[in-house]
Formats: structure tokens, C-alpha cells, sequence
């Protein structure tokens, strides 16, 4: 069997050494499959073969590889949005076409477009509807800083919910969303601590199952 | 979904036959049969309702406004004033309240549906806009004419060319100033690949709202070509402020042509297929056909205009009835439907699609030479160049840039033909260098008022093809 590893030219031929050393893993992983491997051997596969990491590593891998994004279009930013599931950025590379209709299932708000007075509250409440872990993205000028709109009418998206990252743009182009989910990616896997709660010195208010006498969480 | 059988009756308000209704009902019923919108209910709703009547179950906002969550208690006010008016119908019907959006995948951007269902069928159906309400004709008084065009244009977002031209018209019809044959030429150019872009994106949502997915990727992959011409000319994709007042801002770049040449002889293709995949899909034919009806006269008296209006058989099309930037130059036709129902209406957008194809073709091949924005000095800026040889040139751009161009007393309205109907601006001016007011009559709000008629004795999911198909933008209704 021919293995070819990337990595330099020298890489890509093995060399008699290793090809044994090869042969005696794929022996012992036979050997392991049908119960025959113990002792010292068994040790060696195990450190031949095996990750070892933390669960929350290896959750946080996973949040960050698969985030659903709601299905939340406010203004015109919510279009380029939408170009960002189209063939061309194609948002499934990195895990997140699967766009969610109902905040309950979603990981990720994108706040995709100016944010009114009037609709401040009730995207307020879509947040608050979502379930841990969540993560939010002010998606063009508007929703960071009222933009061109400076006006009786916007609201920046910092006053009334707390926001993850931002993206600058009028409105941003797909590659510039793209970027900003990128950089989501890695701080959900890498840098929790780059997140709002640690800007906003909130830790300890993680949501919890609503109160027995009934009040809304 | 459009069978005979499951659906009671589309007149909500008549009884039954051979059963007799009270007249307490008979009552409640007067106004509605008359074809009065029951505008008395509607402001007392939106004043609180009647207290202690039967739909008024809704907890009183709490009176303390100054606690820590201003926004919650803002919220429950929302829920309050959203009250629907009693639809009267029969002893044994049983009405269902339910409210879509404003976050509804469904309602194309933040639009609110209160709907009152019978079982599936839609009995009253209330639109309630303002989530999106950006103040954006008030932030135009507050700056300079040319300054306000980026504002402009953020209206409509799938139609920034047309809202820019609107306006851009009515500050030249102030000025009386000449637009260059080219530059009338090139915003034709834009203003059609425009529409075809507006189009696709309606094509793409509305699909995908009955259920068709792949389409939306094809309709957005040409989308990103028209994007990519977008950006070529002007450096944005959205929002382009290319339109200036008296031209365009820049010439066209080398290369333009070219790639606008590939685009038209890619794209018909490309319409062939969206037909081959959607003219005689048996889900959209179902799906479409016969759902949504209005008459033209209807909808005249609601006042639509727009590719609704021709599905409904009316050729009304202002780029013939009111021509202006040079439109009477090209040769081109008005799609027009039959019946006016949904699909009809799909039929005249995909249509549109390939007359404005024609006309984009006629006006590259006739562009003319000559400049792309007036010689006036007074409406726009002096080429570069111009600065370091002329002091004169050198006032005339410091004017500009610092206070703007003053622009005679007077007022204007400038009416185009937009994606979706009759795109007018109104401007009035003081004589200063500030609009005094400036007002957009928006084609997506007039058209929603027929909403109600449309979808009323329909299926709920027929609802929803009908919205998609009415294609109402939010931040043109909202503004």
C-alpha cells in the first residue's frame, strides 16, 4: 500500500523504515479489532492512535464547524445575505446553510440591515428566544452604528442586545460576512473570551430554565 | 390549491345559504358587504380597542414607563395596538387569530400579517408595516441635493437605480438642466439591468416560498453577474450612487461593454431555463393558477400599478405612457396578462426580464459619444483636472462640496417605472440648498392596500404565494 503524504518532496516516498512501522500499526489495529492485543502492545496502539483532548474542545469544534444561522432579513443587507448562501460564497463550506426559520433552532442572529425603534424590541425578544450557546453578528453600518442613518428612527444594535461581532459596510460585500463568520468560527473555538460577555463583564448571565411560579426567563 | 370543494364561500360575510343569520350579525356584516374597509373599528383598535370587549384580552401596559427594560414594556404597547377588527361570520365558525412576523421567513423583510383564519382559509388579513421605518425622507431635508441621493437610495434596496433616478429627475426638472444623450443612455442601461435584478431576486424568494429551492441558486448566480457590472461601473455592488444630478457620476470603464455583451447573450438562455424548470411545473401551475385574483378595476381603485396591474390585462407602463431619459428611443413591449391572477403575474415579470434585455441591447448599440454629466458648472463637479489650471473651476467644486447647489423655489414630481410599479419622487424646494421636503410614492405600499383583497377567502399557504407574488419591499414601504 502506497501512502502518500503532503509536505515536501522528500515526504511523498516513504521510506523502508516507516513503511514497516506503518505495517506494524495497521497489524496491531487488526490484532485490536479482534480482541487480540494486550499489554504493551495495546498501550502503544492507543498512543499511536489516539487524540486525547477535552469534551469541550471537541464540542466547541463542533459548534464552531456547524452554526445555524436564523433566517433573519431586516433591510438591505439582509440580500447580500442571502447571496451569501448562493453558489458563489456558498456559506455550506463552512457548515452554515442550514438556515433556521425559528430562533429556537438557531445558533447565530445576523442582524442583517437597519434596526427601527419599533423593531428593537422584538428583535430583542427573537435574541432572547434563542438557546445557549448563541452568537450575534451586527451585519453592516446600521445595525453597528446607525450608518448614513443618523436619525430619530435607528437604533445601533449595542443598545439593546449584545452583539459578537460586527461587520462595516454599506452594505457589506458576501466576502466581508463571510470574513465575520470566520472570525465567529474562531472565536467560538479558540478565544471564547473574545465574546460579548467578557466585553460586557456579564458572565453569570448564561439563561436558565424559567422560575417554578411561572415568570418568563 | 385552488379546489372548489373545501372552501367556504369567498364572501366571509354572507351567510350561508338556507341558514339565517341574527341580525346582530346582519349588522356587524353592513359595513363589511358594503366594501367599507370599517375604518371606525380599525382607529378604535388602534387606540386600545373597546375595553372588555371580546377580543380585547390583552394585558393593560403597565403605567411605570421609567423601569430598567424600556424596550419590554415598548413591546407589549406593540402587542396592544395591534388589534384586529371582528370579522363577522357564521354562528359556528370558529376564527383563529394568528400573527405572522414581523420575523417570518416568509414575509419577504419585517413585514407584520394579522391574520384571522377559519379553519385554513384566510378571513381577514391585516398588513402592519413600520418595522422598518428609517426617517429616510426626513434625513433628506437635512442635506444637501446631492448629498441626500445615498439616502435615496436606500429605500427600495432591490431598486437603488430607480429610487436615485426618481429623485435625480425631480431635482433636474428644478434645475431645468440638461441631461447629456449618453448619460441618458447609460442610466437607461443601468436602470434595466436593474430591473432584471429585481426581478431574479423575486424570482429566487418566491420560488423558494413555494417550496423550490434550486431556483433561487440560479436566479442569484445571474444576480452576482449583474453585481459584478454594478461594481465594475461604479465600485458597489448595492447602493451604487451612481446616478448624479445632471449625469452619471463616471464614464463607463474600458471593458464594460464586453462583459455587458456577454451578459445579453448569456442571460436568455438562462430565462429559457428558469421556463423549462417553472412555465409547466405542475406545483407551480397548481400552486399559481386562479389564486390571488383581483380585476383590473380593482386594483385601479386601490391604485396599483406595476406588473400587478398588467397581469390584470392593463398596459400601463410609464417608461411608455411617460417616457423620460430618452426611453421613447428604444422599441420595446409591455407584457400583459389575462386574468391577473399569480400566475399571470410571474408570466409578466419573467417577460419584462426579456423586453428589458431588448432594450439594454438597442441603447449599447446606440450609446452615443459625448460627455456623461452636464458642462454646468452650478449642478456638477468640474473634472479634476480643471482644479489645478482654473480658480473658476476651483470656486465652482468648493461651492459644491461645501454647501451644495441652490436650487430655484418650486416643486417636482418625477415618476418612473419601477420593478414594481410607479416609483414617483416628489421634491419641493425653498431655494436653498436644501430639499425643503422630499417625498417617495413607493410602488410596494400602494400595492399592499390590495393585499387584503387578494389573499381574503384564500388558503393560508395561498397567502403566502400571493404576498410573494404582490413582491412588496419593506424598506420601500416603510421608508
Amino acid at each position: 500500500m502506497e501512502v502518500i503524504r503532503s509536505g515536501g518532496a522528500q515526504a511523498a516516498t516513504l521510506s523502508e523504515a516507516d513503511k514497516v512501522a506503518f505495517r506494524a500499526r495497521q497489524s496491531r489495529a487488526r490484532d485490536l479489532l479482534r480482541g487480540e492485543l494486550e499489554g504493551e502492545e495495546l498501550e502503544q496502539h492507543v498512543r499511536d492512535s489516539v487524540i486525547t483532548t477535552t469534551l469541550d474542545k471537541a464540542t466547541k469544534w463542533a459548534q464552531g464547524n456547524s452554526i445555524f444561522p436564523l433566517t433573519f432579513g431586516l433591510a438591505c443587507c439582509s440580500i447580500e445575505m442571502m447571496s451569501l448562501v448562493g453558489a458563489r460564497m456558498d456559506i455550506s463550506r463552512f457548515g452554515g446553510e442550514a438556515m433556521r426559520g425559528t430562533p429556537r433552532q438557531s445558533d447565530l442572529i445576523i442582524l442583517a440591515g437597519r434596526v427601527s425603534m419599533k423593531m428593537a424590541p422584538v428583535v430583542r425578544r427573537v435574541y432572547d428566544q434563542m438557546l445557549e450557546p448563541k452568537y450575534a453578528i451586527a451585519m453592516g453600518a446600521c445595525s453597528s452604528s446607525m450608518g448614513v442613518f443618523n436619525n430619530y428612527a435607528i437604533v445601533p444594535a449595542d443598545k439593546f442586545m449584545p452583539v459578537d461581532v460586527h461587520i462595516p459596510g454599506c452594505p457589506p460585500r458576501p466576502e466581508a460576512v463571510m470574513y465575520g463568520i470566520l472570525k465567529l468560527r474562531k472565536m467560538i473555538q479558540d478565544d471564547p473570551t473574545m465574546g460579548w460577555r467578557d466585553r460586557y463583564k456579564a458572565h453569570g448571565t448564561e439563561e436558565l430554565p424559567p422560575a417554578e411560579d411561572g415568570a418568563r426567563a | 390549491m385552488s379546489d372548489e370543494t373545501p372552501k367556504p364561500g369567498g364572501d366571509p360575510a354572507a351567510p350561508a345559504a338556507g341558514e339565517a343569520a341574527g341580525p346582530s350579525h346582519r349588522e356587524q356584516d353592513a359595513p363589511a358587504t358594503a366594501g367599507e374597509r370599517q375604518a371606525a373599528p380599525d382607529i378604535a383598535d388602534l387606540l386600545g380597542g373597546e375595553p372588555g370587549g371580546p377580543l380585547t384580552a390583552v394585558a393593560d401596559p403597565p403605567a411605570d414607563q421609567s423601569g430598567p427594560s424600556a424596550y419590554r414594556v415598548q413591546e407589549q404597547s406593540i402587542d396592544f395596538s395591534a388589534q384586529l377588527r371582528q370579522v363577522a361570520t357564521r354562528d359556528d365558525a370558529e376564527l383563529l387569530t394568528i400573527n405572522m412576523g414581523p420575523h417570518h421567513p416568509a414575509t419577504h423583510g419585517v413585514l407584520r400579517l394579522l391574520t384571522t383564519l377559519e379553519g385554513e382559509v384566510v378571513r381577514d388579513v391585516k398588513p402592519i408595516v413600520g418595522y422598518l421605518h428609517t426617517g429616510i425622507e426626513k434625513t433628506a431635508e437635512d442635506k444637501a441635493y446631492w448629498k441626500a441621493i445615498p439616502v435615496i437610495e436606500r429605500m427600495d434596496y432591490l431598486a437603488y437605480y430607480f429610487n436615485a433616478m426618481a429623485y435625480v429627475g425631480a431635482v433636474e426638472d428644478l434645475l431645468e438642466v440638461e441631461v447629456p444623450k449618453r448619460a441618458q443612455y447609460l442610466r437607461v442601461i443601468h436602470l434595466e439591468l436593474n430591473r432584471i435584478m429585481s426581478h431574479l431576486v423575486w424570482l429566487g424568494t418566491t420560488m423558494l416560498d413555494l417550496g423550490a429551492i434550486s431556483i433561487f441558486w440560479y436566479a442569484f448566480r445571474e444576480r452576482e453577474t449583474i453585481l459584478d457590472l454594478f461594481e465594475y461601473s461604479s465600485g458597489q455592488r448595492m447602493h451604487t450612487r451612481y446616478f448624479q444630478i445632471g449625469g452619471v457620476a463616471e464614464d463607463i470603464p474600458a471593458g464594460w461593454e464586453q462583459s455587458l455583451r456577454r451578459f445579453l447573450v448569456e442571460m436568455p438562455k438562462r430565462i429559457d431555463q428558469y421556463d423549462a424548470m417553472l412555465k409547466r411545473n405542475e406545483i407551480v401551475l397548481r400552486r399559481l393558477r386562479h389564486v390571488g385574483v383581483l380585476s383590473a378595476e380593482q386594483l385601479q381603485a386601490w391604485g396599483v400599478t406595476g406588473p400587478l396591474l398588467r397581469a390584470a390585462g392593463v398596459p400601463w407602463d410609464l417608461r411608455k405612457a411617460m417616457p423620460s431619459s430618452s426611453y421613447e428611443d428604444f422599441d420595446f413591449q409591455i407584457p400583459v396578462g389575462t386574468e391577473g391572477d399569480n400566475y399571470d403575474r410571474y408570466l409578466v415579470r419573467v417577460a419584462e426580464m426579456r423586453q428589458s434585455l431588448r432594450i439594454i441591447e438597442q441603447a449599447i448599440d446606440g450609446l452615443p459619444e459625448g460627455p456623461w454629466i452636464t458642462e454646468d458648472r452650478k449642478v456638477a463637479l468640474p473634472p479634476r483636472h480643471e482644479l489645478a489650471t482654473s480658480m473658476e473651476a476651483l470656486i465652482h467644486h468648493f461651492k459644491l462640496v461645501t454647501e451644495g447647489m441652490r436650487v430655484p423655489a418650486g416643486e417636482a414630481y418625477h415618476a418612473i417605472e419601477g420593478p414594481r410599479g410607479e416609483l414617483g419622487c416628489f421634491v419641493r424646494s425653498d431655494g436653498s440648498s436644501k430639499p425643503a421636503r422630499v417625498h417617495v410614492r413607493d410602488p410596494s405600499f400602494v400595492n399592499l392596500q390590495a393585499f387584503g383583497d387578494m389573499a381574503r377567502g384564500e388558503y393560508i399557504a395561498d397567502m403566502i404565494a400571493t404576498l410573494a407574488c404582490l413582491d412588496p419591499l419593506l424598506g420601500g414601504i416603510d421608508r
